[in-house]
Order: C-alpha cells, then sequence, then structure tokens
C-alpha cells in the first residue's frame, strides 16, 4: 500500500465519525439510536425506563417485520435491538433478523448482522444453523472483508454438527496469500478443535504448516491450537520442543518485525504463549527440559524493564522453571524473581507473588520462609483477595505442627467472608486439612490402645461421604496423599490400626490420585509385609488393599512374587490371603466383580441363613453325615457327658463372634473377623499383642504342650508396634530453628513481633526436611538423614563401648542408661511395668536395637548452639552446669524467688535457661511436689514493652498461660511462673515435662501462646522414643523418685514379695562419724530416699516412684565399702536408683 | 478468556462479549454479580479476583470497568495488558476515546474487539495492524456510501478492492484539521464521563505501571 494510502488511513478515523454529521461528531442526533440512549439517560426510574424500552422494542419489531424496512434500515434496528438487549430486555424476534441481515445484506450490513447473531445467540441455539449457509457463501467470496468476517462469526460461535460442512473451506484458508486469512482460519480451526477435536484431528499436519508459517501472526494463532493439543498430550509433541525453544529464541532475540512489539517488549503474547508450552513439554521430562534452560534464563535475564508486560513474562518464566525438571541454577533466579514479586510494594505483583509462592512452596519450602514476615502481613491485609491467597498458600504448607494455627486462620476468615462460593472452597478445605490430619494424629497415638470402632467410624465416615461428591473426592484424595507419603517415610513407626487404615483407603481410593501407578502403592504395601513388627492381621488388611488394587502385569508378578513368600506363612488367614492375591491378579475379570471399584457404600446382603449352602447340606445329609446341632444344644450335650473342661474355648468363642458380626468384603472388620474365626493359637496371641490381658489366657492354655517356648520371640516381634510415629518432628523443630531465627538482633517493635510469632507457628515444620511431616509433600531427601547415618555409625560403635563398662562414670550418661535398658529389656520381655505407656517403651527401645544412641546424638546435631541442647539441659538437671554462655545463671535465685508460693518450699531442680529472643527468656525447672511433678516455665521479658497473649484460644487442660508481662520494671527481669503440671501419671508427666523443653527448643523463638501450640506438638512427640528413653534415664529417680515411708515389719514382708534382685557395693563416704548413716544421709537428700532403720553396720532404705513402685535396698557395711542389695518388683527401678547413688556418692 | 465485560461506574453494562456458551439467564446473573463485587472494591486494592472457578481480572479506566474472566492458568498480568492494549486501540480510533464514545458507537468497539481478540485468544497484538483492519471495513462502508451517492442504485457489485477507493474518499471529504478538540453534545447527561479513558490513566500517575 502506498505511503498515501497509510496516511490517509490514520487520518481517516476522526474523518469518518465527523463527516456524516459535522459539529456533533459521532453522536448522530438524527441517529435512532442516539435518541434512545439520550432518552433512557434523562429517565429517573427504573420503572420509566422500562416502559421506554418496551415502546422501543415493540416499534423496532414492527419495522423488522414490515417489508419495506430496506436493509439499510434493519441495519440501525439491529444496533438498537442489541442495545436493548445488553440493558438486559429481551429482543428476540429480532434474532431471525439478525441472520437475514447476515444474509442479505450488503458488507457493511452484514457487518452488523454478524455482530448481532454473535451476540444474540449462542453456540446451541437452533436458529444458528439458518447461518451455515451464509457463512458458506462468505467463504467462498472474492472479497476478502466478507471472508473475514465469516471466519470471525465461525470462530466464535458455530453449531458443532455443521463443522464438517465448511471444515474443507476453512482448510483451504489456510494458504491464502493473505496474512489475516491465514490468522482467522487458524484460529477457526483451534475452535473447532476445542468443541469437536476428533473433527480435525485428519488436519494436523495443516496446524504443522501453519506453525512454520512465514507470518508470525499466523504462527501465534497456530500456538493456541499446539498449547492445547500438548495439554492433552505432551508425548506426542516432544518433537516440537526444539522449534518452540528456536521460536522463543528469536522473540526474545529481538527478530520479530516492530509491530510485533507491546510497550517495546516484543511479542509478549508470543513469549507467554511459548513459555507455557514449554512448561507442558518440560514436566517431568529432563531431556527435553534440558533443551530450554537455556532460552528460560534467556528470557529471564532480558526481562528486565519496570513494566507490567516485563512482570507477566517473568511471572510466566517463574512457573516454568518450576513446572519443568529443575536446574539449580534457574530455580535460584526464579525463586529471587519471586522474591521481588512478593517483596514489591504494587499489590499486583504481591499478589502473583504469593500465588507463585503457593505453586512452589511444595517443591522449596525454604522459599516461604524466607518471606514468612511479608506472608503474615498478607495475612492481614485490608484486601479480601491477598488474604485469600496467604490463605491458599498456608493450606499448602500445612503440617501436624502448625495445622491448629492455620485452621484457626480459615475460620476467620470465614467469618469475614460473605461469598458463597469461598466459603464452600475453604470450608471443604479446612475440613480436609481438620480432618484427616486430626484423624492422622489420633491414629498415630491413640495407636493399638483405641477402641477398633474409632477406625472403623473414620472409615465408614470416609466411604460413605458428604453432601458433594467432589468434597468427598478431594478428602479422598487428600487421605490418599497423605497416607502414601507416610508410607514412604518410615511406616514402621505407625500402629497396627493405623496401618489397617492407611491399607483400606489405599486399597479404595488410590485410583483417585491420577498418576499414582497401582504398582507404586503395591510396593508401598508390600514393604508393610515385610516389616517384622507387623502384626497378621495388618499383613491381611495389607493383602486385602493388594488384591484390590491389582491390575497390570507389574502387580501381577509382585503378586506371584509375594505368593512364594508368603504362601508358606504359617498363619493360615494370611496364606488365604495371598492365594486370593494371585488368583485375583491374574484374573481381572474375577477382580472387578469380586472387589467392584466405588462400591464401600453400596448395601451388601447378607444370606444368613446361609441359604445357599441348601443343596450342599441336604447332599451331605443324604451321604450320611450328622445333622447341624447349634451351639447351646451341643453345649448341653457336652457338660452330660462332662468329658472335658471347655473354658477356654468358651473364652475365645465371644472374640471371634462379635468381630464376626460385619462380614461384608469392604467392611474394614472383615479382617480381624477373619483373624478371629481362625481360631490359631498364634493368631489369638497376635490379637493380643495389643491387650496383654488376654496373652495370660493363651498361656494358660497353651503353656503346657511346649509350643509356646518355640512361640514367644515370635509374638514380642509382633508385639513390638512401635507407637512412635512422629519422631519426625522433633528433628525438624531442631532444624526449623535455625529457620525461623530472625536475622535482625535489633529490638522489633510489637506488631512486628506478634508477626515473628506468628511466622514461627506457621511456619514450624518447614524447611529442608519436611518431608517426613503427615502431609509430606517436600520430595527432596533431607540432608540431614545423611547426617544421622553417619551419626549412627559412629556413635553406635561408641554405646557398645559404653555397654561393655557398665558402671562406670560416663559423660553420656544415657547412652549407657539406654543400653542398660536394652539390655534388660531384650532379655526379659517384661518392661518396667508402670502403667500403659511403659510396656510400649521397652518395646520401644527393643525394636530400635541400638539406633536409638544414633537418635541421640542426632538431637545433639540438630540443636544449635546457642540453644541449649536437650542432652545438655537434661545434664544440668544431674550434674554439670550447661556448657554455654549463661547470662541466666546469676539469675537463678533471683528467678527461684518467683516461684508460686504453694511451690517456694518443695525441692527443686536447677533453672535451666531454655531460650530466648531478644526480648524475652525462656527458663524452666522441676518441682517435686508430694504426688506430682511440676514443670515450672519462668517467662522473663526483658524488653520495656507489654506481650500480648496471641491466639491463645481455648486453653488446654494442663498447661494454665497465665503470662505476665512486666511492664513496669523496664530493665526487670522479674521472673513470673506458670505450673504446666500434669496431675497424670508419671510417664505423662515425664515425658511432657522433657517435650516442653524441646518444643521450646524447637520453636526458639518464643511465642507466648505456647498453649495449643505446644500441646499439639507434645501430643505428637509423646510417644517419641528418644524423649521417653531419656526420660527414663535421667527424670526417673531425680525427680520421680519420692520416699516411701514403711515400718520395718512392712519392709520386711515386701522384700520377700520383691523378685527383682540387684547387688553392688558402693563407696562408703569416710567423712562422717558413722560411715553408714553418713552415707544414707546423703542419698536420703539427693534421692529422697527413706531410711527405714539403721541397726548396725546394716541399714535398710525404702523409696518409691510417684506412682508408688516401690524399691527396697538393703545396705551393708562390709570391707570398707557399702553392700547393697535391692529389690523391686519393677526390673529396672534397682538399676536405675543404684546408678544414682553411685552418682550422688561420686558428687557428694 | 471466558468473557469480557465493559461496565460503567453506576454499574451500567456498556459492552459484554462471552467466549463461553452460556444461558441468558447464566449471563444476566454472572453480570450483576461481577458488577457489584467489582464495584464494591476500593481503588487501591488488587486488580485480579478468584471468582466462582474463574479468575477475574479488571482495571478501571476513567468511568468505566474493564473486566474480564480467564482459567485458573492463564496469566494475569498479560490479561491484564490485553484490556489496557484494547483501551489504546478504542483511544487511537476514535481520538482520546471517552465512554461517551462507547456508548454510542458501541458496534464500532464491538468490530475492534473482534479483530483484536478471536474467540477469547489474542489475535492480532499490534495496534497498527488492527486498526487497519477495522478501517479498510469501515472505509468500505464509506465507500459504499459515496459510491451509492454517486451512480444512485447504479452500484451493483462489490469492489473488490476496497483500497483502490480510498483515495476518492480522501480526495472528496474535506478533511478537518488534525487534532481537533471533539465535541461532545451538550445535551447529554452529565451521567457520563467525558473524559478520556486513557488520559484518566496518564492524570493518575499511581495508575502508572
Amino acid at each position: 500500500m502506498s505511503d498515501v494510502v497509510e496516511k490517509t488511513l490514520t487520518a481517516l478515523p476522526s474523518l469518518l465519525s465527523l463527516d456524516s454529521q459535522p459539529g456533533s461528531g459521532k453522536l448522530s442526533s438524527t441517529s435512532k439510536l442516539g435518541n434512545l440512549i439520550r432518552g433512557i439517560t434523562e429517565l429517573t426510574s427504573k420503572h420509566e425506563e422500562e416502559k421506554l424500552i418496551q415502546r422501543e422494542l415493540s416499534s423496532i419489531k414492527e419495522q423488522v417485520a414490515s417489508p419495506n424496512t430496506s436493509m439499510r434500515q434493519m441495519k440501525e434496528l439491529m444496533v438498537r435491538a442489541i442495545y436493548c438487549e445488553m440493558l438486559g430486555y429481551e429482543a428476540s424476534f429480532s434474532y431471525i433478523h439478525a441472520i437475514k441481515l447476515a444474509q442479505q445484506g450488503t458488507v457493511l450490513e452484514k457487518r452488523v448482522g454478524y455482530l448481532a447473531v454473535s451476540l444474540f445467540l449462542n453456540e446451541s441455539h437452533e436458529l444458528l444453523l439458518l447461518l451455515v449457509n451464509t457463512v458458506l457463501k462468505d467463504l467462498q467470496s472474492t472479497n476478502l472483508i466478507e471472508v473475514c468476517m465469516a471466519l470471525t462469526v465461525v470462530s466464535q460461535m458455530f453449531p458443532k454438527d455443521m463443522i464438517p460442512a465448511i471444515l474443507p473451506l476453512v482448510e483451504e484458508k489456510l494458504t491464502h496469500p493473505k496474512e489475516i486469512i491465514r490468522r482467522k482460519a487458524v484460529l477457526a480451526l483451534y475452535k473447532f478443535y476445542l468443541i469437536a477435536p476428533n473433527q480435525v484431528q485428519h488436519i494436523h499436519n495443516k496446524f504443522r504448516k501453519a506453525l512454520c508459517d512465514k507470518d508470525p501472526g499466523v504462527m501465534t494463532a497456530s500456538l493456541h491450537i499446539y498449547l492445547q493439543m500438548i495439554k492433552e498430550n505432551p508425548e506426542g509433541y516432544k518433537d516440537l520442543t526444539a522449534s518452540f525453544v528456536t521460536i522463543l529464541k528469536q522473540v526474545v532475540g529481538g527478530k520479530l518485525p516492530m509491530d510485533f512489539n507491546y510497550h517495546s517488549v516484543p511479542a509478549p503474547w508470543l513469549q507467554i504463549q511459548l513459555l507455557r508450552i514449554l512448561s507442558l513439554l518440560g514436566k517431568d521430562d529432563q531431556s527435553t527440559s534440558e533443551m530450554m534452560y537455556e532460552v528460560l534464563d534467556e528470557s529471564l535475564r532480558r526481562a528486565e524493564m519496570n513494566h507490567n508486560i516485563t512482570y507477566a513474562i517473568l511471572y510466566e518464566c517463574v512457573k516454568s522453571i518450576y513446572t519443568i525438571h529443575p536446574k539449580a541454577e534457574l530455580l535460584e533466579k526464579a525463586a529471587k524473581c519471586i522474591g521481588n514479586f512478593v517483596l514489591s510494594p504494587k499489590i499486583n505483583l504481591k499478589y502473583l507473588g504469593l500465588k507463585a509462592l503457593t505453586y512452589v512452596v511444595q517443591q522449596d519450602a525454604n522459599l516461604a520462609l524466607q518471606h514468612q514476615l511479608t506472608i503474615i502481613e498478607c495475612l492481614d491485609h485490608s484486601d479480601l483477595v491477598i488474604k485469600r491467597e496467604t490463605l491458599e498458600l498456608l493450606f499448602r504448607i500445612t503440617n501436624a505442627q502448625n495445622v491448629t494455627v492455620i485452621v484457626e486462620k480459615m475460620l476467620e476468615f470465614l467469618r469475614l467472608s460473605k461469598d458463597d462460593y469461598t466459603t464452600i472452597d475453604l470450608v471443604g478445605k479446612v475440613a480436609e486439612l481438620w480432618f484427616i490430619e486430626t484423624m492422622n494424629t489420633v491414629f498415630s497415638l491413640g495407636g493399638d490402645m483405641m477402641q477398633p470402632d474409632i477406625p472403623n467410624s473414620f472409615l465408614r465416615l470416609l466411604s460413605e461421604g458428604f453432601d458433594s461428591t467432589e468434597e468427598d473426592r478431594q478428602l479422598r484424595l487428600f487421605a490418599v496423599d497423605s497416607y502414601v507419603s507416610l508410607l514412604q517415610g518410615e511406616p514402621g513407626r505407625l500402629p497396627q490400626r493405623f496401618l489397617q487404615v492407611i491399607s483400606w483407603v489405599l486399597g479404595e481410593y488410590s485410583h483417585l490420585r491420577e498418576g499414582l501407578e497401582p504398582a507404586t502403592t503395591l510396593r508401598l504395601l508390600a514393604k508393610l509385609l515385610d516389616m517384622k513388627h507387623t502384626s497378621s492381621e495388618t499383613k491381611s488388611w495389607v493383602l486385602l488393599a493388594m488384591s484390590k488394587l491389582c491390575e497390570g502385569p507389574d502387580c501381577v508378578s509382585l503378586a506371584q512374587e509375594l505368593s512364594e513368600r508368603h504362601g508358606g506363612s504359617l498363619d493360615t488367614v494370611l496364606r488365604q490371603r495371598v492365594q486370593e492375591l494371585r488368583h485375583l491378579s491374574e484374573d481381572a475379570e474375577l477382580r472387578a466383580s469380586v472387589l467392584p471399584r466405588d462400591a464401600a457404600q453400596e448395601p451388601l446382603e447378607v444370606d444368613s441363613s446361609l441359604s445357599f449352602l441348601d443343596g450342599f447340606v441336604s447332599e451331605a445329609l443324604s451321604a450320611g453325615a450328622a445333622p447341624y446341632k447349634p451351639p447351646h444344644q451341643r453345649q448341653e450335650e457336652l457338660a452330660q457327658a462332662k468329658a472335658l473342661s471347655l473354658e477356654p474355648y468358651g473364652l475365645s468363642l465371644p472374640i471371634s463372634m462379635s468381630s464376626c458380626s460385619l462380614a461384608d468384603r469392604q467392611s474394614p472388620t472383615l479382617l480381624s473377623m477373619s483373624s478371629g474365626l481362625s481360631g490359631n493359637s498364634t493368631d489369638l496371641s497376635h490379637k493380643g499383642g495389643s491387650t496383654t490381658l488376654k496373652l495370660d489366657g493363651v498361656k494358660r492354655v497353651w503353656g503346657k504342650d511346649g509350643y509356646l517356648a518355640q512361640k514367644e520371640p515370635v509374638e514380642e516381634s509382633a508385639q513390638v508396634e512401635v507407637p512412635s510415629p512422629l519422631c519426625s518432628p522433633s528433628r525438624q523443630g531442631g532444624a526449623d530453628s535455625t529457620h525461623s531465627q530472625t536475622p535482625t538482633p535489633t529490638p522489633t517493635p510489637e506488631p512486628e513481633k506478634e508477626k515473628q510469632q506468628l511466622a514461627s507457628s506457621l511456619f514450624v515444620g518447614l524447611g529442608s526436611q519436611s518431608s517426613v511431616c503427615l502431609m509430606g509433600k517436600s520430595e527432596q531427601t533431607p540432608q540431614r538423614f545423611r547426617r544421622k547415618a553417619k551419626g549412627q555409625g559412629s556413635s553406635s560403635g561408641a554405646s557398645e563401648q559404653i555397654s561393655n563398662s557398665h558402671y562406670s562414670t560416663q559423660s553420656t550418661v544415657d547412652n549407657l542408661l539406654c543400653n542398660n535398658l536394652l539390655d534388660s529389656t531384650v532379655t526379659s520381655d517384661l518392661a518396667v511395668s508402670t502403667p500403659e505407656q511403659t510396656p510400649q517403651l521397652s518395646q520401644e527401645v527393643a525394636t530400635t536395637n541400638g539406633t536409638c544412641d544414633a537418635e541421640q546424638d542426632l538431637i545433639e546435631e540438630t540443636d544449635p548452639g546457642n540453644s541449649p541442647s536437650l542432652i545438655r539441659a537434661n545434664s544440668t538437671v544431674t550434674a554439670d552446669p550447661p556448657a554455654h554462655k549463661d547470662p541466666d545463671r546469676p539469675k537463678d535465685s533471683c528467678l527461684s524467688s518467683h516461684l508460686p508460693a504453694e511451690l517456694a518450699g518443695l525441692s527443686h531442680s536447677e533453672i535451666i535457661p531454655l531460650c530466648s529472643s531478644q526480648n524475652l527468656d525462656l527458663s524452666a525447672c522441676h518441682v517435686q511436689k508430694e504426688d506430682a511433678l511440676l514443670l515450672v516455665i519462668f517467662i522473663e521479658n526483658s524488653s520495656d514493652s507489654d506481650i500480648e497473649q496471641i491466639g491463645g484460644g481455648e486453653k488446654p487442660q494442663c498447661v494454665g498461660v497465665p503470662v505476665f508481662p512486666d511492664g513496669e520494671e523496664a530493665s526487670g527481669s522479674r521472673g513470673a511462673g506458670w505450673d504446666g503440671v500434669l496431675p497424670a501419671a508419671f510417664w505423662g508427666i515425664s515425658s511432657h515435662a522433657v517435650l516442653l523443653q524441646t518444643s521450646i527448643n524447637q520453636f526458639h523463638q518464643v511465642h507466648c501462646f505456647l498453649p495449643s501450640d505446644l500441646l499439639l506438638s507434645m501430643a505428637l512427640l509423646t510417644q517419641s522414643m528418644l524423649v521417653s528413653c531419656f526420660c527414663l534415664t535421667s527424670l526417673l529417680f531425680l525427680c520421680l523418685g519420692r520416699p516411701l515411708c514403711v515400718s520395718t515389719e512392712e519392709y520386711g514382708t515386701l522384700w520377700l514379695a520383691f523378685s527383682q534382685d540387684t547387688k553392688q557395693n558402693l563407696a562408703l563416704l569416710n567423712d562422717g562419724q558413722d560411715p553408714l548413716t553418713a552415707t544414707l544421709d546423703v542419698l536420703k537428700n539427693k534421692l529422697q530416699l527413706h531410711v527405714v532403720d539403721i541397726i548396725g553396720a546394716e541399714g535398710i532404705v525404702a523409696c518409691r516412684l510417684l506412682q508408688g513402685q516401690p524399691c527396697l535396698m538393703h545396705c551393708r557395711v562390709h570391707a570398707g565399702s557399702l553392700a547393697v542389695w535391692l529389690r523391686s518388683p519393677v526390673p529396672d527401678l534397682p538399676d536405675c536408683l543404684l546408678y544414682h547413688c553411685q552418682r550422688a556418692l561420686q558428687e557428694h | 478468556m471466558q468473557f469480557m465485560l465493559l461496565f460503567s461506574r453506576q454499574g451500567k453494562l456498556r459492552l459484554q462479549k462471552w467466549y463461553v456458551p452460556l444461558s441468558d439467564k447464566e449471563k444476566k446473573k454472572i453480570t450483576r454479580e461481577l458488577v457489584q463485587t467489582v464495584l464494591a472494591r476500593k481503588p487501591k486494592m488488587c486488580s485480579f479476583l478468584e471468582w466462582r472457578d474463574l479468575k477475574i481480572v479488571y482495571k478501571r479506566y476513567a468511568s468505566l470497568y474493564f473486566c474480564c474472566a480467564i482459567e485458573d492458568q492463564d496469566n494475569e498480568l498479560i490479561t491484564l495488558e490485553i484490556i489496557h492494549r484494547y483501551v489504546e486501540l478504542l483511544d487511537k480510533y476514535f481520538g482520546s476515546v471517552c465512554e461517551l464514545d462507547i456508548i454510542f458507537n458501541f458496534e464500532k468497539a464491538y468490530f475492534i474487539l473482534d479483530e483484536f481478540l478471536l474467540g477469547g485468544e489474542a489475535q492480532e497484538t499490534s495496534k497498527k495492524n488492527v486498526l487497519k483492519a477495522i478501517e479498510q471495513a469501515d472505509l468500505l462502508q464509506e465507500n459504499i456510501d459515496f459510491q451509492m451517492r454517486l451512480f444512485a442504485g447504479n452500484f451493483g457489485g462489490k469492489p473488490n478492492n476496497p483500497c483502490c477507493s480510498i483515495r476518492s474518499v480522501a480526495l472528496d471529504v474535506n478533511s478537518p484539521p488534525q487534532g481537533q478538540q471533539k465535541q461532545h453534545p451538550s445535551n447529554i447527561n452529565t451521567d457520563f464521563e467525558v473524559t478520556g479513558l486513557l488520559f484518566s490513566l496518564i492524570s493518575q500517575p499511581s495508575c502508572l505501571k
């Protein structure tokens, strides 16, 4: 086109708009539309407007129907009809005329006709069929503008069924000389692809041609199709990766004509489209990803201008980088980019930053940690959109430790939000988090002590679902995800019942998770079978789940392998399950009918009369079998016969009957039924694993035949169900403290601080090793595990050494005692017989077989130098003062003066500083009350501002939280205490006490609202083996020993009653006049023993644990040393007491 | 993109384009809800909304709100730029476009939109090319009018090459001086703002990117 024309063109718009009505611009006064619009604006009420429009519409209707109306007038009428429709009034009478206009009008009238059609009708409207002929005609027109119009309307809406009619014509246009026609044709095909993909399948080659079009506009248009196709099938287009990369390279390099620039950025739309395609192609594909690293880097580098459009490209780039196979260098840059977004003062960018964080946080939780303060700020942002996005982010990082806080925040938001859709969405999420998480916790903690109906009702709830199917699906999916990651972690630590629940859920629902191969799940489950402490009941559950999942050749071979391995099992139920699995895996059809998918809630008809066996019975009867007698009749007959006492059988009968009651295949109880039915002694004893009571019964019945002796070790291994599934949080916690440290040592203003506190509670458990948490989202192998392995090696060697020299005084006291315990628990299958947890504890110790040393080692590692480690904190209790810098030391006495009055008189341990931040110091000590061990925590406020108690929420039952801020004494270190006391069982107390310390270390940044979080973490850690070991050893006597006041006679009877027996010689103190009395006095004071009597060179001493387990000591001075003889009903108690006596005397 | 809505500060719909098939009832409901939601938002707030399962990207230009609904995977920022480019196109076409231009010439606004976005995707992002396509069609219109005036009724065929007649139009019509101030009829109720959409953007430096 010549320059003249070009110039004229640019001058035209104003020219055109003015030419018809000079003076009044485009708003032609004669235009009826103009009049209408003006008329409407002059009206004041909605009612008047309605009247006016109705009048207008009826006049339009009249005119369009009149045969005298010219097309030109018709065009004008159509515009007015469109306007009325836009105002919300129906003008359906005009639809047919719009089509007529498009059909019959001249080009310009056609244009309005097409526009009216595209605005009035939608794809499914029947009148659209009338348009097909018009479109056909226009596509064949020689007038480019008509072709353009036809293509435009086609790519906006076209009846699906009529596509074949015009497809050849549109295809033809792909080779049209004009690029605008080619481009529109491509977009029309794109539309066809969207509404009817199979119709355009045969022209995929032509798409390729369009992609190679010399005009970048046509190429860009073809990318829409490619994006769609690659989305559906990325594998099919890997070969194009190089081309896309080249195109992007050229675009980024500014090789396109200037026309494509947008605010001097080269073709941003094209760039973004390409980036999206590349990310789809590179997802989970290393070699493809490698091809694009360079260009992504280039894009990141080029997009430096401070303009929205560059941010748009950057955002897309970052998304791609995190989607494709990761490359460290790029990730780093992308992370920086996200940082810029998040920190940007522009709210739109902040929003996108949060979105990007949400997207990447699963891969890189540390990124969220870096921006935690910003995130906290956003959480309180006045814009609900930002707030919601932040919650979404938090939703992704939820783990067992921060779930309470996050759910609380979500509920807070719910109260504010009025939008139904948001509410539904969020409620679903809360339910998901809360429900599954809570149940996970319940299962992990409750372990096998739980009533069997809890898991049953949980599973029923899951299978019956709620009102919305989508929500159910989400919930199940969440459960599946959560369980898969649990199994990938350390399933050995999960209680049996939880494993059973997991197996069932995975069996039923793991098909919901796309991309999760059944074989993967199968392997995870198979791993459970190989673990030695999986009970046979659980194994049956696992096998049943596997039968449900068995699909594909992989699984068949796995099933084969399993059947070979377990086919010879002694347990008949197990054998049966394995056989079932093998047969079902081989016969898919049979499996589908036996174990239909998603049939969990369909009622099964149980034929309780077993009528289907009638034929068999009558056959058997006719063959001479004895008729069936009901059990009571048989019993009577037997009683008459008085042949045998069948008491034990009678005892076992109710068990199997009760579990038999639910007998459909989906019922979670099915397996307990079958194992109960098996009536096998092994099985019964396994069942007894959780409840020791039944074991006795079994013993009595079967003890004499010698079978028992053989069985016992097995039984123990089956019993050893490690009830500490969540040891990991403690590990995470240790590491976490390093993350959550605030870098700024300057005192921060109060709101800042609250934020920090909130941050530390929200981001707890995140970090590089968050993979082990319940949510288990990260996939990286945490470094710490490697370190752990190393530590294990070295320390286990050390511990052997220690165990050789048993009572030598070692600095690593805990190792020593731990080993001690180990030995004793392994050899005698009894445990320290304190209630409930103790047996478990010893079992744990037994199972781990020495790894606990490594664990302790681990703790030492995880604790950074500035916060006192567990071990060291503990050693303060026992002996050495902590080595670390300790400004609180001189404060000890002054702190102790702040002990609550009722505790002031009691003996307490040294006050150990736990941790400190700029403003807060936490210290703790334990106070020994007659009937309890109290943990007193001192919170010192060293700043001059008040500390508010944030978000305490509901008060936990055991830790009252009066936090006394000390505003008046600015410099003061007046401490205030509350007693974090559990009047509960002693094991409860001790472990919680220690836990409190751990948790505080772990939170590091002190937050005042300890109760809810702490309690949660406590609960999670309660059964952690490490902690329990630790409690046992060090707290045992120093904190829990109490004098046992008995008379000499009582002593005598007790002495005879006790079986556990230890003798040892102790050093005798020589400084006093009477060595025996002096020695015993020292022990009495230090260990709270009760000296019952001293007669000559002999003395008797008694003490008890808080719970009442007594230990008696008989001492006699013999050859310059003190020969002591200890007795107790508890196996380890004498050893422990002995050890502490040794220490006490040494220290003296 | 799923749809685009233009509405005024008073909540009056000025333009609507739906790229997904919906019933009229649904369209009305969505429009009503969205207009309410967007109008309730304060100026400094984020331009993106999550609404039902869609993302809404909106921006205010003078008295007009431009509001697009996109899918979850789409890029919000580029959508903002789509809106901006559309406003630029309108501005260039109408010459310092204001709400009134769009009200009275909404069909033109539709034509421009169709040339810019096709089936919900940006088809031509070059300002020059979009306007060229529009003007060709416009010219055709004027050309026909012109020819019809000249050869009253004698005009049978359609011109195959619209370009050849441009010159005649340009020559025949007295072109007004460039940059002439637009005049708006004074009898229009001041319900509408006559500030240029883009101008309003420039006058608020905070909105500038």
